[in-house]
């Protein structure tokens, strides 16, 4: 073994015996410092004759060059070692929960309320409000209520202490009129266009059992226009419930009913084709063409325009969508219940 | 109303079967709710007789029975029931029968042949239990099968009438709708005159002709009041849900159940002069046919006789002047009274009749002479006796009048969006029994005097659906014009509100608006509430004028179902008197959210140290929903801890509050520790600023930390106010990032490090130049505030 080979052989092995960077480091010194094997090696080569010089000083680095490239190769070996070391110290449980705040959740009649509008904006309706305590001429006279109808009496309607006439409104309806005076008004001189609104809310009833609370969710529906018909009213419900309960298996029949404010007057009825509740008519809302005298107290010409109303019980409705049996949850605001509507 | 089909079917007798029949009746608004079988099916019972009888060998309560079952044949049938008699009728199964349940076979019971079995209604399906055979009457036919004998083959349908209906509250204005809807013949029972056999009278007067246009009345003398109600009626009576209480009320009700004319027999004896239709007097009262004592309001219509009131008109008769098992001559009354002078007056009362039922949604105000002789001749065939002169008294003025109403058939067609033929629609007003006559492009339609709900075209249209059928009228979409919805930027919908709140740990709820009274007094410091006059319960008896009552009540609910953590919203109105209120005068009715949250700050989980919630968390929240441009003060609430409550102010108005709950309210509801809460005005919610954009600077911007020592009094509002007053133009924004207060600094002061960023908009600035302007704010926050640079 030449000099030279002895030289990388001690070399290549003090550098595998290096653990570490800094041993490493030290292990070089011996071989390529100030004063390393090959260093004085190199030093040495003046006292040579020129060509003894050049052969050997080309020995000289090559080995160093040999020695270099494995101190290199250690060097890279003991890198992705710490590495390895260290990613696998970093290594995550990824099973365990991701951490910070969570999510609420939208009352379940507010969820589906927001479905109603969707669908129902989506043929042009848009959104009315009124308000909640109201006076009877809105809630019934307007709406064609006879005086002495049992509906008025303290039986049924919340009246306000000490305020004559004033109550909370027994249903969404006095919106219509209200959205009719305004959209009357403001066409006073001009051609109507069509009236097309919902009119979404909180209604109170003299009333509480396992089927009915004295403050319950209504929508009302209504489409005023030259050219509204009953098979018109047909249509858009019908429309309604197939997008809603998102099938075409259900059968729907308007039985003919009585309400004050329309004329003619349904009661809607559908039924599931499948499913738990297959074959049984529910109720599902109150309709009809909306009556002339109706139309006028709404400062609307009711021989040239038509209409048709609805209501629909938006808390029933939640119910027959997502198989709740009970209208009170609606109102206990029991967390475990509410939670379960969570998207 | 609830009626029998087969009585219904003697009289309109349309092919169709019972189901055919209710959703026809259905279909046509006549709303069918239940039909019962009056017996369930059952096949090879029989009217028998027992010949005769003799205890059974080895049984004490069974009795061995030969018993004729019409086949010539007598039968031993052993029998367990109590009321055996010799040469009683009775139902018998005979072998074959086939019962509810089971089969009649020939057996032995005890040792002794039985081949048949008699019955009783229960075990027939036909009542609940009765003790022992169902006796028939003794001119029962042997042999003849029971279905028929007792017409069993029948239904009690019963139907729910919407108002406008009153004509429906009979058989005979079932079926004349029956027959309109299926043009099938109408065979109404034929009623005849009853000639006078005496001239007893009792004159009538008419002292109120507004509320009693028409009153009959008619003598009948000589009756046996205590005589029994023939079979057939009181089944009929029964099916129609009716019971059976003495002849002359059974007829009374029969004949309104048939023809619709509610009636009223008095005993005659007990009247003094003449009849009276009038209104109350004083001192007036009446004890009443269910014992009630009454002293009649100013508006109830009284029968009285010249000595002492005897009935409130149309609801119902007095209690010692009515018919009795005794009653010797009876009175009898058959009127109409207008609809406005009976609605309402039973239900004052706490109660309703049949009569009234009738009367206040109207009764054919030309039926109460038929009715009277229909009645007449069942009392003298049931009860006997002979009838005198009918007194009828009419002021035709104020008789209801049936005027025609003018209906365009294009109009009708419009409408209901159906085509209908001219023709057709007149055949169905004619069937309805309408007068129909031509005016022009339009026909003139008249109502019968049993229709009370045809006055305008509007009802004309009705009735061309009902018969056309609604099933019958297409559904088709409406075609409308195109136009777009706006859609406002600058305000939001309630729905992106619910989940932006939704996606901030919060959950919705809905309580109701009317509250306890306490809770209006401790969270809203509201001490005149908006009051019910008839609350449903005396906790729900205020309007809320804050949604914190309700918020406060579901924490107490859910940690009551041991809940860990509770976060809650509810959006809703409220309500506050306010004599300038829109748009009901007198009421303010602002929509508002609030939202309550309590426990820890996040759900417990690894990693992270649970901490409670406090009023920066829901701050934050605030912040959230109303964008940048909020700010807050200090502020008092009477449902919030005084040192722990910001009003929240947006565009220089008031917009709400938040706060923790008031410790006082915290320990009076028992929870532990207080939850943080924020109310603020739905509108201010809603509204958005749209964006405007401004060009992006590319000049570096410098960040400058300053800390400033302050008296514990300075808020940190206020020190960013003033260092921003005596910023110059190259400060960007100045930000809170640290407050400290403790070890190192003096009591009662504290060190609010704040982050200035300095940014010129054309060129990089220099150190001397953001130098000076730092200088500048810190020696006016000096001068104004006291704040010391920390050092």
């Amino acid at each position: 073994m030449s000099n030279f080979d002895q030289i990388l052989s001690e070399a290549q092995a003090a550098f595998a015996a290096a653990a570490d960077a800094p041993a490493l480091e030290q292990a070089k010194a011996r071989f390529l410092g100030k004063s390393g094997s090959l260093t004085e090696l190199l030093k040495g080569l003046g006292k040579l004759d020129p060509d003894a010089r050049r052969t050997a000083g080309a020995e000289i680095n090559q080995c160093k060059t040999a020695v270099e490239a494995a101190l290199e190769a250690r060097r890279d070996a003991l890198r992705s070692a710490q590495l390895e070391t260290q990613l696998r110290a970093e290594a995550l449980d990824v099973t365990l929960p991701g951490r910070g705040q969570g999510t609420g959740g939208v009352h379940p009649v507010n969820r589906i309320l927001e479905r109603f509008e969707t669908l129902f904006r989506s043929i042009g309706f848009e959104v009315a409000d009124g308000p909640e305590i109201e006076g009877d001429w809105h809630n019934f006279t307007a709406l064609n209520t006879p005086e002495n109808h049992p509906a008025r009496s303290m039986h049924d309607t919340f009246y306000l202490q000490d305020a004559p006439g004033v109550l909370l409104r027994t249903h969404t309806s006095p919106v219509q009129i209200r959205a009719m005076q305004a959209h009357a008004a403001k066409y006073e001189n001009a051609d109507m266009p069509e009236l097309r609104i919902i009119a979404p809310g909180r209604v109170y009833r003299v009333d509480s059992d396992a089927t009915h609370s004295p403050m319950f969710h209504q929508v009302e529906g209504l489409w005023v226009g030259e050219h509204i018909s009953f098979a018109g009213l047909k249509g858009v419900i019908i429309d309604f419930l197939k997008r809603f309960f998102e099938t075409d298996e259900l059968q729907v029949r308007f039985r003919p009913s009585f309400f004050p404010f329309t004329e003619p007057s349904a009661e809607i009825d559908f039924a599931f084709m499948s499913g738990p509740n297959k074959g049984k008519w529910l109720e599902i809302a109150g309709c009809g063409m909306v009556h002339p005298n109706v139309l006028a107290n709404g400062g609307i010409d009711a021989q040239k325009y038509t209409g048709f109303a609805f209501g629909m019980g938006l808390d029933r409705l939640t119910m027959l969508r997502y198989g709740i049996n009970d209208l009170r949850l609606f109102f206990e605001n029991d967390l475990r219940f509410l939670t379960q509507f969570k998207d | 109303m609830q009626f029998s089909e087969k009585w219904l079917r003697s009289l309109c007798n349309p092919a169709l079967d019972s189901d055919a029949l209710c959703h026809l009746l259905t279909m046509a608004g006549l709303e069918v709710e239940e039909v019962d079988a009056v017996a369930p099916p059952f096949t090879g019972v029989v009217v028998a007789r027992i010949v005769s009888f003799e205890k059974h060998p080895n049984a004490d309560k069974l009795r061995v029975c030969t018993v004729d079952i019409g086949t010539g044949t007598l039968q031993q049938i052993v029998c367990g029931a109590p009321n055996v008699v010799a040469g009683m009728k009775a139902p018998c199964a005979t072998v074959g029968a086939k019962l509810p349940g089971f089969e009649i076979k020939a057996a032995k019971l005890r040792g002794v042949e039985s081949f048949g079995m008699m019955c009783s209604a229960d075990e027939l399906g036909m009542t609940q239990a009765h003790d022992g055979l169902l006796v028939l009457p003794d001119d029962a036919p042997v042999g003849s099968d029971i279905r028929d004998y007792l017409s069993l083959d029948d239904h009690k349908i019963t139907i729910k009438l919407t108002p406008n209906r009153a004509d429906c509250l009979s058989l005979a204005g079932i079926a004349r709708e029956l027959a309109a809807l299926t043009d099938t013949s109408l065979t109404l029972p034929k009623v005849e005159a009853v000639a006078p056999k005496h001239d007893e009278r009792r004159e009538v007067s008419l002292d109120a002709p507004q509320a009693c246009p028409r009153y009959a009345g008619r003598i009948v003398r000589g009756v046996n009041a205590a005589a029994a109600t023939p079979d057939w009626m009181k089944q009929r009576l029964e099916r129609c849900g009716v019971r059976s209480i003495s002849a002359a009320v059974d007829i009374t009700n029969y004949v309104m159940l048939e023809l619709g004319q509610p009636m009223h027999a008095f005993d005659n004896d007990k009247l003094f002069g003449s009849v009276h239709a009038r209104m109350p007097k004083a001192g007036d009262s009446l004890k009443l046919l269910n014992g009630q004592t009454v002293e009649p309001a100013a508006d109830v219509l009284l029968i009285a006789d010249d000595a002492r009131v005897l009935a409130l008109a149309g609801v119902m008769g007095g209690d010692d002047s009515g018919v009795t098992n005794e009653t010797r001559n009876v009175f009898l009354e058959s009127a109409f009274f207008q609809p406005d002078a009976i609605v309402g007056r039973a239900r004052a009362l706490g109660f309703s009749s049949d009569a009234s039922h009738r009367f206040e949604r109207g009764v054919d105000f030309d039926l109460a002479r038929t009715a009277m002789e229909r009645a007449t001749g069942l009392l003298l065939e049931i009860c006997g006796g002979e009838a005198g002169p009918v007194v009828e008294v009419v002021a035709s003025d104020a008789l209801p009048q049936r005027k025609a109403v003018s209906v365009r058939p294009d109009r009708v067609r419009r409408v209901l969006g159906v085509g209908v033929s001219d023709a057709d629609m007149r055949a169905t007003f004619e069937r309805l029994g309408m007068t129909v006559g031509s005016a022009g492009d339009a026909m003139s339609v008249t109502a019968p005097s049993y229709r009370f709900d045809i006055a305008i075209e509007e009802d004309l249209i009705e009735e061309v659906a009902r018969v056309v059928g609604y099933d019958n009228i297409p559904a088709i979409a409406p075609v409308a014009g195109t136009t777009m919805l706006p859609l406002p930027e600058a305000r939001q919908s309630q729905h992106r509100v619910r989940r932006a709140l939704a996606a901030r740990d919060f959950q919705e709820v809905i309580s109701y608006a009317f509250v306890e009274e306490a809770w209006e007094a401790d969270f809203a410091g509201n001490t005149d509430p908006v009051r019910l006059a008839n609350p449903i319960a005396s906790q729900l008896a205020v309007m809320r004028s804050s949604l914190i009552g309700g918020l406060v009540g579901v924490l107490g609910s859910n940690l009551r179902r041991r809940a860990d953590r509770v976060r809650v919203f509810e959006i809703g109105r409220c309500f506050r008197k306010n004599a300038t209120g829109m748009p009901v005068a007198g009421y303010d009715q602002p929509v508002r959210i609030a939202a309550l949250a309590w426990g820890p700050a996040a759900s417990e989980q690894w990693g992270q140290a649970s901490r409670k919630i406090d009023f920066y968390d829901v701050k934050a929240d605030v912040e959230a929903l109303l964008g940048a441009e909020a700010s807050f003060e200090a502020a008092v609430h009477p449902a919030l801890h005084p040192g722990r409550t910001a009003r929240v102010m947006l565009g220089g108005a008031l917009v709400g509050f938040v706060g923790e709950l008031h410790p006082a309210w915290a320990q009076k509801y028992d929870f532990g520790s207080a939850p943080v809460l924020f109310e603020l005005e739905l509108d201010a919610v809603l509204a958005r600023k749209l964006p405007t954009h401004v060009d992006v600077v590319k000049q570096p911007a410098v960040r400058r930390d300053i800390a400033l020592v302050v008296g514990s009094g300075v808020r940190a509002a206020q020190l960013q106010e003033v260092l921003q007053s005596a910023a110059s133009e190259i400060v960007r924004s100045i930000d809170v990032f640290d407050v400290y207060s403790g070890k190192g600094l003096e009591p009662d002061t504290r060190s609010i490090a704040l982050r200035v960023v300095l940014q010129h908009t054309e060129r990089t600035l220099g150190d001397a130049e953001i130098d000076q302007t730092i200088k500048i704010m810190v020696a006016v926050a000096g001068e104004k505030l006291g704040a010391q640079l920390r050092t």
